[in-house]
């Protein structure tokens, strides 16, 4: 079984497109969207539900306020601020149960709490699964590893070999719960200061997990002297760089039709799409 | 005033609003939240006076004292600690700095460390107070960077705060530190779907929320009517245009490379006070 990510480091670079399209040119596959506080892939395959499970990903500190003495013990301890004068702070509250063992009255229990919700759905590309951080909720880092996890399993149930996973922007907690085991990493960039710059962080953080990374700039013509340095800065942190996708004004008709541009038409982007998937699809770390 | 500049969805550009904002009101501070990725920088070269380490506390443990008795690692709801016989392994990166380790320790072996995540840079951009925060790659949260960061400002002037992408852990940090937030969007699918969970965001928190539409075009009542539902207003519209592409992959801010949106962003933080204060 082989895991492919798509991230980008700095957000909107086309991530969930060129994905959303390798969905639909790949043959078997189990399709994970591991951006769960800003979730997009389902809006491309038009998914039928299957499944929705409601996901505890932390606990949160309840108090007794009947047996509370309000000595402050708790607001001492706690690192996080949550937690003052017997009341808590559920959007600080990270669920450490440091109260509930500071607390002399043990006024102070620890109780689940549904902060998401895990989708299995079916797209005319095979099985998504999703899922929904709930706002002001806390660890979606976990959230994404039980994303991940729920897509192995169902990939193997299904004697399917390739896990298709979308990432998110950043480097953290979702980032590194993503790349972390992951068989290959695709940086989808653009060529523009932030997305240089961008890049270079997102590679330093695949090189510490030691992922094999390649890189595609995408929009390359907007500035193809950014283009250049990309690859350029790409190659010497030890990434491959891949055919570059070119500006494509159609890729805008596309998702706002919600439709994989390589289903939309046969114009510059699908092109460029079609031959950085049969890259990917033969890239040495996949097979 | 204090705005923070957000989108749910990543790339619409809440830097370009963000720089551009700041640098049309007189004496507005400017800070950059996207620990993770801050970008601001690259379109103003600011100068930096002074760096602050920003820390979080990771245990450390004194084997002459330590019985292995396994109690740490059993509280611990992060798996930052495993023991095993006779050693004690510690994860940093899995660490929330709860402490809890600490108190649940009866030998009293469990001491602090403080380990660096990362830092606050104060500095000044074309005579404006400006302030950024960088997270370690490696390290996974930035929200004790966000939390310093905001404590930084100056209380008395006014400020636009540039948040992460998505809706998680430090993009409520930043919300929550604002009086009002504006919300960078394009009318896509995406853009709609990912505004609709910053819009559930800011009413969670309670802080006013308003609506800016980039690369608007013809798809823009996508957005329009879901604002017009939610009674949330969409102050401005700024054109899918080549040449506002090329100024940013240049690193031009958009209120100097086209002026005329000084104005306009003056007016849009006007409508933000008064949602603010009605």
């Amino acid at each position: 079984m082989k895991e492919l990510l798509v991230i980008s480091g700095k957000g909107g670079t086309g991530k969930t497109t060129v994905l959303g399209s390798f969905a639909a040119l790949a043959n078997s596959k189990v399709l994970a969207d591991a951006d769960v506080d800003a979730p997009n892939l389902h809006l491309l395959l038009s998914p039928r539900q299957l499944e929705d499970r409601p996901y505890s990903g932390a606990e949160l500190a309840v108090v007794d306020r009947d047996t509370c003495t309000e000595c402050g013990r708790c607001t001492e301890a706690c690192e996080f601020l949550a937690i003052q004068d017997g009341l808590v702070d559920p959007r600080r509250c990270e669920g450490c149960a440091t109260c509930s063992i500071v607390c002399p009255a043990e006024a102070i229990t620890m109780q689940p709490q549904i902060t998401g919700r895990l989708y299995f759905s079916d797209t005319r590309f095979g099985l998504l699964v999703h899922a929904r951080l709930l706002a002001g909720a806390e660890a979606s880092g976990r959230l994404v590893s039980h994303v991940r996890e729920a897509a192995r399993t169902a990939a193997e149930d299904r004697g399917v070999d390739l896990i298709l996973t979308d990432g998110s922007p950043g480097i953290g907690c979702p980032v590194i719960a993503s790349l972390s085991g992951v068989d290959a990493a695709l940086v989808i960039t653009e060529p523009t200061p932030s997305g240089l710059h961008d890049l270079d962080r997102v590679l330093q953080l695949a090189a510490h997990f030691r992922v094999p990374t390649a890189v595609s700039v995408n929009k390359w013509d907007i500035n193809p002297d950014v283009a250049s340095d990309i690859e350029r800065l790409a190659a010497g942190l030890g990434a491959s760089t891949l055919t570059r996708l070119p500006f494509d004004e159609t890729v805008v008709e596309a998702t706002a039709e919600a439709v994989p541009i390589v289903e939309w038409n046969d114009g510059e982007a699908t092109k460029a799409i079609r031959a950085l998937w049969n890259e990917v699809a033969s890239w040495g770390a996949l097979i | 005033m204090k705005i923070a500049v957000a989108s749910g969805k990543g790339g619409t550009g809440k830097t370009t609003v963000a720089v551009a904002l700041a640098l049309s009101i007189p004496d507005a501070q400017l800070v950059d939240a996207d620990a993770e990725e801050p970008n601001c920088h690259l379109f103003l070269s600011p100068t930096i006076h002074e760096t602050i380490p920003v820390y979080m506390m990771v245990p450390e443990v004194d084997l002459d004292a330590c019985t292995f008795c396994g109690k740490c690692a059993e509280f611990c709801r992060f798996n930052a600690l495993a023991v095993i016989k006779d050693k004690v392994l510690i994860f940093p990166e899995l660490c929330h700095g709860c402490g809890g380790c600490v108190y649940v320790c009866p030998e009293k072996a469990v001491g602090r460390r403080d380990r660096r995540l990362g830092e606050v840079e104060i500095g000044e951009a074309r005579g404006h107070r400006f302030i950024q925060g960088r997270l370690k790659p490696g390290e996974p949260s930035a929200v004790r960077i966000v939390h310093e960061e905001i404590a930084r400002l100056d209380p008395g002037a006014p400020a636009v705060i540039d948040a992460p992408p998505g809706t998680a852990c430090a993009v409520q940090e930043t919300v929550a530190g604002a009086d009002a937030c504006l919300l960078v969007t394009e009318p896509t699918p995406f853009g709609l779907h990912d505004l609709c969970m910053a819009m559930d965001l800011a009413d969670e928190l309670d802080v006013p929320a308003a609506v800016i539409i980039n690369r608007s075009g013809p798809t823009d009542a996508l957005i329009e009517d879901e604002c017009r539902v939610r009674g949330i207003p969409v102050l401005l519209k700024i054109p899918f245009e080549r040449r506002i592409a090329e100024a940013y992959s240049r690193a031009e801010p958009l209120s100097e490379a086209f002026p005329e949106y000084s104005e306009k962003l003056r007016q849009v933080w006007q409508q933000v006070r008064e949602e603010v204060h009605s």
